[in-house]
């Protein structure tokens, strides 16, 4: 008892421990939880700021150029009107990804509740979340076999019909959009299926009794009731594929121009940190906005 | 209805596995141009044994999620000991501030680490990629193992302490067996988060210290071999299989009392 109480006691520093039967509260729980956001401050917080400060500088400043503070980083999209095409090409491609998923996953998630049930829901419910879980770049780059010209999806096609031409997208914004819904479709159908499998069956039996169609039943019942999980997941779909730049890269080729390639080309081949980091901050307040529109139900859809 | 249900979730899965068999099926193809008709050669998993670049990055990968998965765990579940059975003053504060890791764009993060790593002289390497995969995987260990203190009743660290044991000795001897399966859960999640992981690591390897993802990411852009096909596929059954374990210690969903 006695160690304990001196291995607590140096926990505290040097400042000693006081002639008490035990440290007040806010000493271990300071304790516990330093070490956690100490690292998260160097590891994201820091950076954040340190980037919000770069956005602000004239150029980067590794040579002998003088750096001075400026505004002009983030008048880019007014400087380069080419870039407001990129803006709205990535908002068009988050868009339709997040169209796709929500329809898709929705009615996966339905499909989920309504016709499977014990071990056979378990067990379709971890093959739905795998590939989740596994590296998103090495998925992508398995569309590229499955789209390319005589790749997986001609073949099919030839087995049939031997004449035809390629039905192949590779290098084409569809092509983004396929490889973006494979990404993020899981994680739609979890946050549906969350919501949906709190619904009480006995209204959707006594809806049915009273003589509803199962389109009723889906747009009047299932879909108000399921509203917090679908917003929610088209919320942490949307997000991220405005940011992507890998899958934009990979699918897209030379059309794949988004924010998140011109974001990633000016820290690895422009080296203009300056106006990589406006535009990254630029991103984070949309990312931001969206957040604090929805977070009302983002809440409730985390407290689950 | 029932069938139809069926159906289409065996369709959705069609989806979502077929370009994934595709690739597997395509390291084990002799064409060099994933040609068809398909004929059986074991020659890609041949070329990756002697392709060091490939197995060095893949090496560094299952040291830097091991590494991650000891420190993540452990600080992540001391911060989860105070925010699921303490109270204090601006702990909802403290909670909202895990989000950023997960919720901000990693393109956004990432360029930010590279940015401060730089000016502040961390610079980039093994310890910056540490710095960075310990970052994203804390929030997740956070919340695994405050799950699973939801499924522990205080009472009994607290029956503990009134027979007379210290609450450092309550912690370790009732409470943290009680926790082990969910610790150990976090610990597997924060490795496959780390081994996934690629666009921070992307920002923060160097040519010479680099992780597998980064590896396959350079070497899909000079071109592809099928080389690329069987090291994606030996990483993704690596993960999924990381995954199935962590499935059954912390099943995702389980509410059972463990009372």
């Amino acid at each position: 008892m006695q160690n304990d109480q001196l291995t607590l006691a140096s926990a505290r520093g040097p400042s000693g421990p006081r002639s008490q039967r035990s440290l007040p509260s806010w000493v271990s729980t300071t304790a516990l939880l330093m070490p956690t956001y100490g690292w998260l401050t160097i590891a994201v917080f820091l950076p954040l700021l340190t980037m919000f400060a770069f956005s602000f500088l004239s150029a980067t400043p590794m040579g002998k150029a003088p750096i001075v503070f400026t505004f002009k980083q983030y008048r880019a999209f007014i400087d380069q009107p080419y870039l407001v095409g990129i803006g709205i090409t990535s908002l068009l491609i988050g868009f339709w990804t997040t169209l796709f998923c929500a329809i898709l996953g929705f009615l996966a998630a339905v499909a989920l509740v309504r016709s499977t049930f014990g071990k056979t829901r378990e067990m379709l419910l971890i093959l739905i979340l795998l590939p989740f879980w596994t590296n998103g770049l090495v998925r992508v780059f398995s569309w590229t076999m499955v789209l390319r010209e005589n790749g997986f999806l001609d073949s099919l096609l030839h087995m049939v019909a031997p004449e035809a031409g390629s039905i192949g997208f590779l290098y084409t914004r569809y092509a983004i959009v396929v490889g973006l819904v494979h990404g993020y479709l899981p994680y739609m159908i979890l946050t549906c299926y969350i919501a949906l499998s709190t619904i009480d069956d006995a209204i959707i039996a006594a809806a049915a009794s009273l003589g509803a169609r199962w389109w009723t039943i889906l747009f009047k019942i299932l879909l108000p009731l399921a509203a917090p999980g679908l917003i929610s997941g088209a919320v942490l779909t949307f997000i991220p594929v405005i940011g992507s730049f890998m899958e934009p890269r990979i699918l897209g080729g030379r059309v794949g121009v988004t924010m998140g390639t011109v974001i990633e080309d000016q820290f690895t081949q422009a080296f203009n940190w300056p106006l990589g980091a406006s535009l990254s901050f630029t991103l984070l307040a949309v990312v931001l906005a969206i957040f604090a529109t929805f977070s009302g139900v983002l809440r409730r859809g985390t407290a689950l | 209805m029932t069938s139809l249900g069926r159906f289409y979730l065996i369709a959705i899965l069609v989806f979502l596995y077929t370009p994934i068999l595709v690739m597997m099926a395509m390291g084990f193809n002799a064409s060099l141009l994933y040609e068809l008709p398909f004929s059986f050669s074991t020659q890609w998993y041949e070329a990756l044994w002697s392709n060091t670049v490939l197995l060095k990055a893949g090496f560094n990968s299952i040291v830097i999620a091991t590494i991650t998965a000891v420190l993540a765990t452990a600080l992540g579940t001391m911060a989860s000991v105070a925010l699921s059975r303490r109270t204090f003053r601006g702990k909802s504060l403290l909670q909202l501030m895990l989000l950023p890791p997960i919720a901000i764009p990693w393109l956004i993060t990432g360029t930010a680490m590279l940015i401060f790593f730089y000016w502040s002289g961390i610079g980039r390497g093994m310890h910056a990629l540490l710095i960075g995969h310990v970052a994203l995987a804390i929030p997740y260990v956070v919340l695994v193992v405050g799950t699973g203190f939801k499924t522990i009743r205080a009472d009994l660290e607290e029956a503990a302490m009134s027979l007379g044991s210290t609450p450092v000795h309550a912690f370790f001897s009732v409470t943290l067996p009680l926790l082990y399966p969910s610790i150990l859960g976090a610990a597997l999640f924060a490795f496959a988060v780390s081994l996934d992981q690629f666009v921070i690591s992307y920002f923060l390897a160097t040519p010479g210290y680099t992780t597998l993802p980064v590896q396959i990411y350079s070497s899909i852009r000079k071109g592809f071999t099928p080389e690329i096909n069987a090291i994606s596929t030996v990483l993704l059954l690596g993960s999924m299989t990381v995954i199935l374990i962590f499935a059954r210690f912390a099943k995702p969903g389980d509410t059972s009392d463990k009372r």
